[in-house]
């Protein structure tokens, strides 16, 4: 039976280890932490239905029951490629053989204390987006000083659009994930008023669009079109921002009670050593290169190797699981290739 | 008094926490379409005042919005209320509609 590891046990790895399973193979998924489903444990609900984030989590969790091989707390230390395969060694010096390797190694949250000026870290009542979502999960959002915010702004593209911060590019979920974020507050607390700044509102998803109309009209959500130069703290705790109102053109101070950064994606840091070993393309921002953006989109440029998911550039849930089903054709082709060109291999042997 | 040519400018800063946005809360309870705009200012695009003058819908919405009053009073009577914004605004917002009721608030209003 051929065999596959899958490194990743979030969204994408979840999904494709059942899918790949399914067809037949032998598949190994691979989990750093001690649980599968990645960052989406960390999620309270999912735009733009606003779907609680378990519901998904639970679904993923039931497919991969099919007779797959899981490690958890397992890390990769080293990989070998030869001619027949992969030769792969794990941490607690484990070892396991796979004829194809699929990268679902996802992202890592931009560190929002790099962004110093914002206040992350230091000022009491600057939390990023996952802080909120664990806010969220926990019933209820309160600052530091135990108060429920009445004035709440929210600051778009923290960690993203910003070559200083090492982030070139578009993190593209987070616009939504504000909007969603921002109606969720405004029902938890109906008398607060809530800012979105913002640089453009990308609200390239179905629905997407639809949403945010609702934050204006339905939870009077006021956008303003700025990025955040730096906030301050005031001696009760509060923030002063300042912004240029770009669409006035002229610049802006506001004080709230709660700051949001709406952080980005970057390419996960713990990748590096699979990167060197296997010899695999990154792109100028960091994520994985795909051997064609439009007709191999999950193949890299080592063949055998797969990649899906965010490990790829940001992606939404819905894109990713519609990966894993591309890509389990994609390995299924890849090792019925393989087998087909050793068998003439051989034969030719024989003459 | 030796005049040197030294003055105060104003502040350019809008202060959000000091505006009250009274007129804003007011077009909101006439015309609550007013909370459909997205400043995308097609509107503004072929606005016959705003050929001849620096008029701008789409800016006395954003003030209306912060609570820069002063401006509106400045600015909303340069509108006579032809209606041109109406058909091009592309989510339907009753704009002349806001118009008139901003230039009914300043007039109304003698704190603006």
């Amino acid at each position: 039976m051929k065999s596959i590891a899958v490194i990743g046990g979030g969204v994408a790895g979840m999904e494709a280890a059942a899918k790949l399973s399914k067809m037949g193979f032998s598949v190994t998924l691979i989990e750093k932490t001690n649980q599968l489903g990645g960052k989406l444990n960390k999620w309270h609900a999912l735009f733009p239905s606003r779907r609680p984030a378990d519901e998904v989590l639970n679904g993923l969790k039931t497919r991969v029951q099919l007779g797959i091989n899981i490690l958890l707390n397992t890390e990769v230390e080293h990989i070998e490629n030869d001619d027949d395969g992969f030769a792969i060694a794990l941490n607690q010096n484990r070892m396991i053989t796979a004829h194809a390797i699929l990268l679902a190694t996802g992202f890592d949250i931009f560190d929002a204390g790099k962004k110093e000026e914002y206040g992350h870290g230091i000022y009491d009542n600057v939390i990023t987006s996952v802080e909120l979502e664990k806010a969220f999960r926990s019933g209820a959002v309160k600052t530091l000083q135990g108060k429920t915010p009445k004035k709440i702004a929210f600051i778009h593209c923290v960690g993203s659009r910003d070559e200083k911060a090492g982030n070139p590019h578009c993190s593209k979920v987070c616009c939504v994930t504000g909007v969603k974020q921002a109606i969720e507050l405004k029902e938890m607390i109906p008398d607060s008023e809530i800012y979105m700044f913002y640089l453009d509102l990308r609200m390239f998803g179905r629905h997407f669009e639809e949403l945010y109309k609702e934050a204006q009209v339905k939870h009077h959500i006021q956008f303003i079109r700025g990025r955040l130069s730096e906030a301050f703290e005031n001696q009760d705790h509060t923030v002063m921002i300042k912004i240029e109102d770009t669409l006035i053109a002229r610049p802006l101070k506001m004080n709230v009670d709660l700051l949001v950064l709406l952080v980005g994606m970057q390419p996960s840091g713990s990748i590096n050593k699979i990167i060197h070993d296997l010899e695999l393309e990154k792109e100028k921002d960091g994520f994985l290169k795909q051997a064609d953006k439009h007709l191999a989109p999950h193949k890299t440029n080592i063949p055998g190797v797969f990649v899906i998911g965010a490990a790829s550039g940001p992606k939404t849930i819905e894109e990713t699981v519609n990966e894993a089903g591309a890509v389990t054709f994609e390995i299924a082709d890849y090792l019925q290739n393989k087998i087909a060109t050793k068998i003439l291999k051989n034969e030719n042997s024989f003459i | 008094m030796i005049e040197f040519g030294y003055s105060i400018q104003s502040n350019r800063q809008i202060d959000f926490d000091r505006n009250t946005r009274q007129v804003y809360k007011y077009i909101r309870r006439k015309e609550p379409s007013i909370d459909w705009c997205m400043s995308c200012g097609t509107c503004a695009s072929g606005c016959t005042a705003g050929y001849a003058s620096d008029f701008s819908l789409r800016r006395m919405i954003l003030l209306a919005r912060r609570g820069e009053e002063k401006e509106i009073r400045d600015g909303i009577f340069r509108c006579r209320l032809c209606g041109k914004c109406l058909n091009a605004c592309p989510r339907g917002v009753n704009t002349r509609n806001i118009i008139y009721w901003m230039q009914q608030a300043v007039k109304n209003t003698q704190t603006l």
